[in-house]
């Protein structure tokens, strides 16, 4: 077995210049072929943690956030390379053959991947460096910082696997990892349920990424991407298995990216601590489905594909950034309207893959990844102050914390969209692709998508006034006293703000295209929509809308200092109806989960033991009466040789004969006489 | 090397158990270290033969076995002691020889009452030589005496130190202890079922007559069901019999219902041995014997094979969601991952196969696991009702890691092992041997894959009862202690072997895969 267990680690690279991009031929040398490290370095140190970080001198803290600088580093580095020279790679090492099949892990080196790898590092590092403060005096500090480098390792897992499998492997250390982190406090049960619901709505969104996997895998012979792309047009029947394929992905992007029906989770995944939110709601596991989508996005732009392709993802984004939105209307906790806002916010990336508009999603994913992560922290830095998660518990608190008051306000400005902060930039992409798609090829979907994109804007700005009101305006309400969290969390606020107010002028149309060329650097050409110029038209809308909404939001909520007051202010129907959540969460847990835990398993159990058991259980049970009536004195002389056995073999052999008082003797022999006879008739005919 | 490759290497793994067996037979009971110790001894020398057969393994030809002999054995009814590993028989192997060590030193302080190390180590090695034997075995009749070996042991060791509790049986209404019920139940059901399989190796010995000699072995019997030599309904019968033999010791549902109570019964190294080695002896069969000797009916068989899987695989995961019984749960566990064995063998496609081997490996290495884990918190709370357990995280952390990670690993989560045979049995599912119904297949696909959905479900819903919230008042004031140190002995390796399969799992897939694509090619064709 020595040759199986020597890794076979053979590096292959791929080099395509198919791509259009003559300036990006570099192969990025031997900094693109040691970037596996980007990816090892999270997941030893995850391991060093559990083993060691307890005796290490900051009880696991140091080495995780040593991982993430790392990454930060190494992804700048590439980034900056990536920009000059362009970088294409691919690394692979082969763990295995199944029929005709290679198993492979791998790296990936390409504007997309990089991207990622920029951002994961540089969010979580700042992430990281704030939960040394927000963590400090946790019961589990130790094992926090174990499962959350475990959580960056696994998005790194996923966003350089160059194949479906590597990329199932991340999928779900993501989704095992957040499970940990969302029951990190477990010892009381309504957390573990939120991690529950969080796995368990992922894997069942999983079960279709499975499907998608090996539709797409065995269809095409290979498991890699770059296979994939070459090969899958010309397969027989590509149409009706792409078809298949591209929405059974799409399912499994769904899950992941808290795409409606399967948001339910992303909001209870509240329940850990807020650094975890923070990262998870930024760079890592919600952005996994924007990727997956991004990644096969060559795949997708198919024209075959892309004509179902583009309705559905279009209508489910747009369902999901208004819809979910709205929901945010109506949460008291803090970090609830954050959450439903990063559901919306992920509406509007998906929706952009939708109308086609691959740069501008990618480039709300990063954006958004900066100013939600910074609108989080910010957040925690107000319930570290005031205990409560409950914005009834607030107000007023601009005064005891300015820092953390300044930069809630860069974020809230990117967020909902306002010249020059990054959120406007991204944003305005995304609506004037939609614009373009509709306006260029007038299908409903597009339609919608531009509609509700821009109602998503207003409800954006709403809901944001209505929470900075609400926390950092009026009177204070709150028991505890507030006051400005420390240095170390209030400077990876400052960071962030800084990418949340700057990050957007990488892509102003008709300025800069950094962005674009960054990330459209791919073995796989990219075709797109790419505005050249601003579009004043939308702009006149849409800043107008938002500016309203302010307002509006603003002079509402500013002066509702009590509940009663803020009670007024509930629209009938749609209120009772936005409380619950539309009764999705309700339908699926009496619909789905209460009966099939129920009734059908119990049902099931009932069944085994009653109807399946009754053969034996009637078979063996009339066995032993015939065997009693008619064998009495054989059964003497059977517990004689017992009773001679015990004497031979001591306590053990008295147990055997009070355990077996002959019977199993007589069935067997029954046994074998029936079977004789069975044989007999066996052989004769 | 040469007496080695040339039948002794092999041979010395499947006998000097049992020469352990007899060894211990000779040490005064009061002796307990001596007992421990050579029950070890033995344990760890065959394990490291069966390294020794891995490391000289040749890779390059998987699918020849290798390290055999032919012998004349029995010669009034020509049968033969013939051995041999390929790479589909070496990883189960050497994953008999693995676990056998396990299970001696978890023993070291883990006795089971009536206290009796002497009597439970030596059924322990005959078992292993029954295990091992049932994996090298290449002629009927010695596969036969090797599968049945196993049965004795088991059965007493669930008989004597099995759960004393009284149970109701549902339907007929006795009262009867727990582990009488389910010795009685597991002895009659295997043998019930070995009882046909041994009709159906009669019926191949009678009907090879026709073509030459009369024989009973494997690789003869190969070449001759290939030439077409068993057909129609003779063929359908013999299927059916065999199919009956090992669908009982997988099991397969409907026969599964002896598993349950077997594995919830049992001490604690019946279960790991149960689960982990046990059940293979069946699946192996079908590999080994079935589809090489009756290739066309079991291409015929295969959409039946692949009903009951999946009914298996749903059917046992629902029953899991209604338990409250942690081995109990285990053990339906069991029904379900089987079930995925299954289903890959089920799609008689080179894909399919590799993964029902990685799939057996994954579920002996798991289950052995969190049938350990599970065997160490009985003997600490003294239940295993999960509606009173709680909270273990706080009582007793490691214990708590470690369930967790079993578990997460059972639930099939990528980067362990238990996930390769699951999506690879899906994946095979999809793509069947040319000539099964592609429809039917794909609907066992969506139907494993909301298996695996529904297993999550359970592991995690087991998760939050016994490891996570506040422990229970009952059980603060207990004397609780974590994870001892030949439990970490036994189970770090498990842990070890779960994550090595799962980043490279090459480990078995580098044995198995010549082997299964000349053995596909060999049944149904190029």
């Amino acid at each position: 077995m020595l040759a199986a267990l020597t890794p076979i680690v053979g590096l292959f690279a791929f080099l395509s210049e198919e791509g259009g991009h003559e300036v990006h031929a570099g192969d990025g040398g031997a900094l693109a072929e040691w970037a596996w490290l980007i990816v090892v370095v999270p997941m030893v140190i995850t391991f060093l943690i559990v083993f060691f970080g307890k005796h290490s001198p900051w009880k696991g803290w140091g080495m995780a956030t040593f991982g993430m600088a790392f990454v930060a580093v190494y992804g700048a580095i590439l980034a900056w390379k990536n920009l000059t020279e362009g970088i294409l790679y691919e690394g692979a090492i082969e763990v295995g053959r199944i029929g005709d099949f290679t198993i492979e892990w791998g790296w990936v080196v390409d504007g997309l991947s990089i991207m990622m790898y920029f951002l994961v590092g540089v969010v979580g590092f700042l992430v990281f460096v704030y939960a040394n403060g927000y963590m400090r005096g946790d019961v589990r500090y130790t094992w926090f910082f174990a499962s959350f480098s475990l959580f960056a390792g696994g998005m790194l897992v996923l966003v350089s696997a160059p194949n479906l499998i590597q990329l199932i492997v991340g999928w779900e250390l993501v989704g095992v990892s957040s499970y940990l982190l969302i029951a990190h406090y477990w010892e009381d049960f309504d957390n573990v349920d939120a991690g529950n619901k969080a796995f368990m709505t992922n894997k069942v969104a999983d079960a279709a990424l499975f499907i998608g996997v090996i539709i797409m895998a065995v269809s095409v012979g290979s498991f890699q991407f770059s296979e994939i792309f070459e090969r899958i047009g010309s397969i027989d029947g590509f149409a009706r298995i792409g078809f298949w394929a591209g929405l059974a992905l799409f399912i499994g992007a769904m899950g992941k990216s808290a795409q409606f029906p399967f948001h339910v989770w992303l909001p209870d995944a509240m329940a850990g601590p807020t650094p975890v939110s923070a990262l998870m709601h930024a760079a890592t596991m919600v952005t996994a489905g924007i990727y997956l989508v991004a990644r096969l996005f060559p795949f997708y732009q198919m024209p075959e594909i892309q004509a179902d392709a583009s309705v559905y993802i279009t209508i489910i984004g747009a369902i999901t950034l208004f819809f979910m939105g709205l929901l945010a209307l109506v949460q008291d906790d803090i970090k609830k309207v954050l959450a439903y806002s990063t559901v919306s916010q992920l509406g509007y990336m998906m929706a952009a893959m939708g109308v086609g508009a691959y740069t501008a999603g990618l480039f709300h994913l990063f954006t958004h990844a900066f100013f939600k992560s910074l609108l989080f922290l910010g957040a925690g830095s107000v319930i570290h102050a005031v205990h409560s998660n409950n914005m009834s518990d607030m107000g007023g608190l601009r005064k005891y914390m300015p820092a953390t008051f300044w930069t809630f306000m860069i974020g809230t400005a990117a967020l909902v969209g306002l010249f020059p902060f990054a959120g406007f930039w991204s944003k305005d992409e995304i609506i004037a692709a939609a614009y373009h798609s509709a306006s260029s090829d007038p299908t409903a979907s597009a339609w919608f998508m531009v509609v509700l994109s821009i109602a998503g804007a207003f409800v954006t700005a709403f809901y944001m006034a209505r929470l900075v009101s609400l926390t950092f305006f009026g009177k204070y309400k709150g028991a505890a006293s507030p006051h400005e969290s420390p240095k170390v969390m209030t400077l990876p606020l400052m960071g962030l703000a800084f990418f949340a107010a700057f990050a957007g002028l990488l892509n102003m149309p008709g300025l800069t295209q950094v962005f674009t060329d960054w990330v459209t650097v791919r073995a796989f050409p990219i075709i797109e929509h790419h505005a050249t110029s601003p579009s004043w038209g939308l702009l006149a809308i849409v800043t107008p809308v938002v500016l309203g909404a302010l307002a509006v939001g603003f002079f509402i909520f500013r002066p509702k200092d009590t509940q009663a007051e803020r009670d007024e202010f509930r629209i009938p129907v749609l209120y009772p109806l936005l409380e619950h959540k539309y009764y999705i969460d309700d339908f699926y847990m009496d619909g789905i989960i209460r009966p099939t835990m129920g009734p059908i398993a119990d049902g099931t159990l009932w069944i085994d033991q009653n109807i399946v058991d009754a053969v034996p259980n009637l078979t063996g049970g009339a066995a032993m009466h015939v065997a009693e009536a008619v064998n009495t004195v054989d059964q003497k002389a059977v517990d004689g040789v017992f009773n001679e056995v015990s004497a031979a073999t001591g306590a053990a052999g008295g147990i055997l004969r009070k355990a077996f008082t002959g019977r199993v003797q007589q069935y067997a022999a029954m046994s074998f006489a029936g079977v004789v006879i069975i044989a007999a008739l066996f052989m004769i005919f | 090397m040469e007496w080695f490759d040339s039948g002794w290497g092999l041979s010395l793994i499947v006998f000097l158990p049992l020469v352990g067996a007899l060894i211990l037979a000779a040490i005064p009971r009061a002796n307990e270290a001596g007992i421990k110790w050579v029950a070890l001894i033995t344990a760890l020398v065959t394990f490291a033969l069966a390294i020794v057969v891995a490391v000289r393994f040749d890779y390059g030809a998987a699918a020849e076995l290798q390290f055999g002999t032919d012998l004349t054995w029995i010669e009034a009814i020509s049968a033969r002691y013939h051995i041999g590993v390929d790479g589909i028989s070496l990883p189960l192997v050497v994953l008999s020889g693995f676990i056998t060590v396990l299970v001696v030193i978890y023993s070291w302080n883990h006795w089971p009452e009536p206290h009796n190390p002497k009597l439970l180590m030596a059924l322990t090695m005959i078992l292993a030589t029954g295990m091992t034997g049932t994996f090298v075995a290449l002629d009927l009749i010695l596969f036969f005496v090797f599968f049945e070996v196993v049965l004795l042991p088991m059965y007493f060791m669930i008989g004597i130190w099995g759960d004393t509790t009284k149970r109701i049986v549902p339907v007929v209404n006795w009262e009867i202890e727990l582990r009488l019920y389910a010795s009685i139940k597991f002895f009659l059901f295997t043998l019930f079922g070995s009882a046909f399989m041994l009709l159906g190796f009669l019926a191949l010995y009678f009907k090879s007559g026709d073509a030459g000699a009369n024989t009973f072995d494997i690789l003869a019997l190969s070449e001759l069901g290939r030439a077409g030599v068993f057909t129609g309904s003779f063929a359908f019968w013999v299927f059916a019999a065999m199919f009956l033999g090992f669908a009982v010791k997988v099991p397969m549902w409907p026969l599964h219902t002896w598993l349950p109570d077997a594995h919830t019964a049992a001490p604690t190294i019946g279960s790991v041995i149960l689960a982990a080695i046990l059940l293979k002896l069946g699946t192996y069969g079908f590999i080994r014997i079935l589809i090489p000797i009756l290739p066309d009916e079991a291409r015929n068989w295969a959409w039946f094979i692949g009903v009951l899987a999946v009914i298996g695989i749903i059917y046992g995961a629902l029953a899991c969601l209604a338990q409250n019984d942690v081995k109990r749960l285990i053990a339906y566990s069991s029904v379900g991952h089987m079930g995925f064995v299954m289903l890959g063998i089920a799609t008689m496609s080179e894909i399919g196969i590799n993964a029902a081997i990685i799939g057996m490996v994954a579920h002996g290495i798991i289950t052995g696991l969190l049938f350990f884990v599970a065997g160490s918190m009985a003997h600490r709370y003294h239940t295993r009702d999960m509606n009173r357990l709680g909270g273990q995280m706080i009582l007793m952390p490691k214990m708590g890691v470690v369930l967790g990670f079993a578990a997460m690993a059972s639930l099939g989560l990528p980067s362990l092992a238990g996930f390769w045979g699951e999506f690879m049995s899906l994946l095979a599912s999809f793509n069947p041997l040319a000539g099964l119904s592609i429809g039917l297949f794909r609907t066992f696909m969506v139907i494993g894959a909301v298996g695996t959905v529904l297993t999550a479900g359970y592991m995690l819903w087991m998760l939050r009862s016994v490891n996570f919230g506040e422990p229970p008042a009952e059980w603060l004031d207990h004397d609780l202690h974590d994870i001892d140190k030949y439990e970490w002995m036994a189970w770090a390796p498990l842990v070890v072997m779960t994550i090595a399969i799962g980043i490279y799992p090459k480990i078995v897939f580098g044995a198995t895969n010549d082997a299964v694509v000349n053995l596909v090619a060999k049944a149904f064709g190029g």
